[in-house]
């Protein structure tokens, strides 16, 4: 392995990393570890790229520059065969759940066995129900996607993620659009996860309640850049203003130069770029 | 004048870069249903059957309906200007041929991409838009493989199976005039049918239909997942779907018809 590449201890470690859609740039140079069977939370406000972190964690979304390693390899650049073994150690439980609405929730489950092992149906059977019976949904076997509630699609995403028991479990906001209680819950999972296997976690949020209840470190993401790593306790007594505008929960300033503002008004429409 | 240059150009870039999406899906497709299986990466069969079953067999009778009406009206056509010169019985001949040269691969064409083109972009548009897609990605499986593969076998398969039983519809559909009108039994169209026809012109009909299953399958399938966020962009892949498939159907047609011609002159 090059100097580069993360130590032992670490099972994915980011350097550098650059996140471009078309001329804009998501991701400004981020660079982090994150550590065998730690629970690490990345927080950070709507638009900050958070989520496009995680895409590119498993390589959804190719970086415009830097390095990626996970377990060793540096997916920025590994082909397409080798990333899908590396793609048979995680599990990703995305924000709507992303269960496929023609498969029942078993076979939802069953489907990476199916198509990655050799077991007997019988024995897939068996694990799903296993898997089920861990998220809390034992005997929702043969419900269909879209009979479930949004809380029950995402601890069935979570079951499907767990399918092939991954290395690494990545969450795209666990509790957007969850009430209070069922998110309550979800994280609760999370935990009992984090207890009950040896498993890397790596979520994704902007729930603060829910982030330092289950995060053993954090790392905050302002504007594609990260403005602070750390495990909560060193987040809570941070004094940076942006990390404290954050964790204190104020808004944005409104206030405008009565200038700029009078420009702002009547200067001519320019059309946004995506 | 450099404004409609540039246009002209960027039209251009964008068409070729469209056909360049099609030919990679397609050529993935292709290389997933007959390379594949030699390579460990076996077909879900159960798959290839169910599509079948929705892309060939449910579309039967909305099919049977359409070529009849199509062998009629060409029966009355035919014999609108086959009576002057008083060839009326020669109209069984003409159905047959061009049902079987042309209208039988066009016409299942059509109604094969208004039923099934415009699924798979919905199909997969929705995934892309619902995250499936990424999830499938992110579980080691190929989206080609595991979505456009089933889909191109069962057209390939189907549609010539379709175009054989329209050519026979449309036949059908001519006899109600031949037996109404012009003085056949029905057995005597059948064989007079039967004997306009050369075996060349049911093969060309059919070659043409297994070009247009891929076409279809691949403009269908490449705008679901060029769709881009948001369920109206659903509406629109589909919609491209469907426009793009008959005018490419349409272009495909007329360079094989070509073709055919000028190979049958020699």
């Amino acid at each position: 392995m090059t100097d580069a590449g993360p130590t032992n201890d670490d099972l994915i470690g980011v350097r550098d990393l650059h996140v471009r859609y078309g001329e804009r740039e998501v991701l400004h140079g981020i660079g982090f570890d994150v550590r065998r069977n730690e629970t690490l939370v990345i927080l950070g406000g709507s638009g900050s790229g958070k989520s496009t972190l995680l895409r590119a964690l498993v390589g959804l979304e190719k970086p415009s520059g830097g390095e990626i390693w996970v377990k060793g390899r540096n997916i920025a650049e590994i082909p397409a065969a080798e990333m899908d073994e590396i793609r048979k150690k995680l599990g990703m439980s995305f924000q709507g759940g992303a269960l496929f609405g023609s498969m029942s929730v078993g076979e939802n489950v069953a489907l990476p066995l199916r198509e990655h092992t050799r077991l007997e149906d019988s024995t897939i059977e068996i694990i799903v129900r296993l898997k089920l019976e861990q998220v809390g949904l034992a005997g929702f076997e043969d419900y269909m996607p879209s009979q479930l509630s949004g809380g029950m699609k995402k601890r069935a995403a979570v079951a499907r993620a767990m399918a092939m028991d991954p290395e690494m479990l990545f969450f795209d906001e666990p509790s957007a659009g969850l009430d209070p209680i069922i998110a309550a819950g979800i994280d609760n999972l999370i935990l009992k996860l984090k207890k009950a296997f040896r498993i890397t976690i790596v979520v994704v949020t902007h729930e603060l309640a829910s982030a330092f209840l289950i995060a053993d470190r954090m790392v905050l993401i302002d504007k594609g850049n990260i403005i602070a790593i750390g495990t909560p306790e060193e987040l809570r007594r941070s004094a940076h203003p942006r990390v404290r505008q954050f964790l204190d929960r104020m808004p944005e300033p409104e206030v405008y130069e009565e200038l700029d503002y009078l420009q702002m008004l009547t200067e001519e429409h320019r059309p946004r770029r995506r | 004048m450099v404004e409609v240059t540039a246009r002209v150009g960027r039209a251009t870039l964008g068409g070729l870069a469209y056909l360049g999406g099609l030919a990679r899906v397609g050529r993935r497709a292709a290389y997933f249903t007959f390379i594949g299986p030699f390579k460990g990466r076996a077909l879900r069969w159960q798959r290839v059957v169910h599509q079948a079953m929705a892309v060939g067999v449910e579309a039967l009778p909305i099919l049977s309906l359409i070529t009849f009406f199509i062998g009629v009206i060409l029966a009355l056509q035919g014999a609108y200007e086959l009576r002057k010169f008083g060839a009326l019985h020669y109209v069984s001949s003409a159905v047959a041929i061009s049902m079987t040269r042309e209208l039988g691969p066009l016409m299942t064409a059509i109604v094969v991409i208004g039923r099934s083109g415009s699924a798979f972009a919905a199909e997969i548009g929705t995934m892309k838009v619902t995250e499936e897609i990424d999830a499938l990605q992110t579980m080691a499986l190929d989206p080609v493989q595991f979505l456009v593969t089933p889909k191109f076998l069962a057209m390939v398969v189907m549609l010539p199976c379709l175009t054989t039983w329209a050519d026979l519809m449309g036949v059908l559909g001519g006899s109600l005039f031949g037996v109404s009108s012009a003085g056949f039994t029905f057995m005597g169209y059948l064989s007079a049918s039967l004997d306009a026809l050369f075996l060349r012109d049911i093969t060309t009909g059919l070659v043409k239909s297994v070009m247009f299953g891929m076409t279809i399958t691949a403009v269908g399938c490449y705008e679901g997942f060029s769709t881009g966020a948001g369920a109206e962009e659903v509406g629109r892949s589909t919609t491209a779907a469907v426009v793009v498939s008959i005018f490419l159907v349409i272009v495909v047609d007329l360079v094989f018809t070509a073709l055919f011609y000028f190979m049958g002159a020699h």
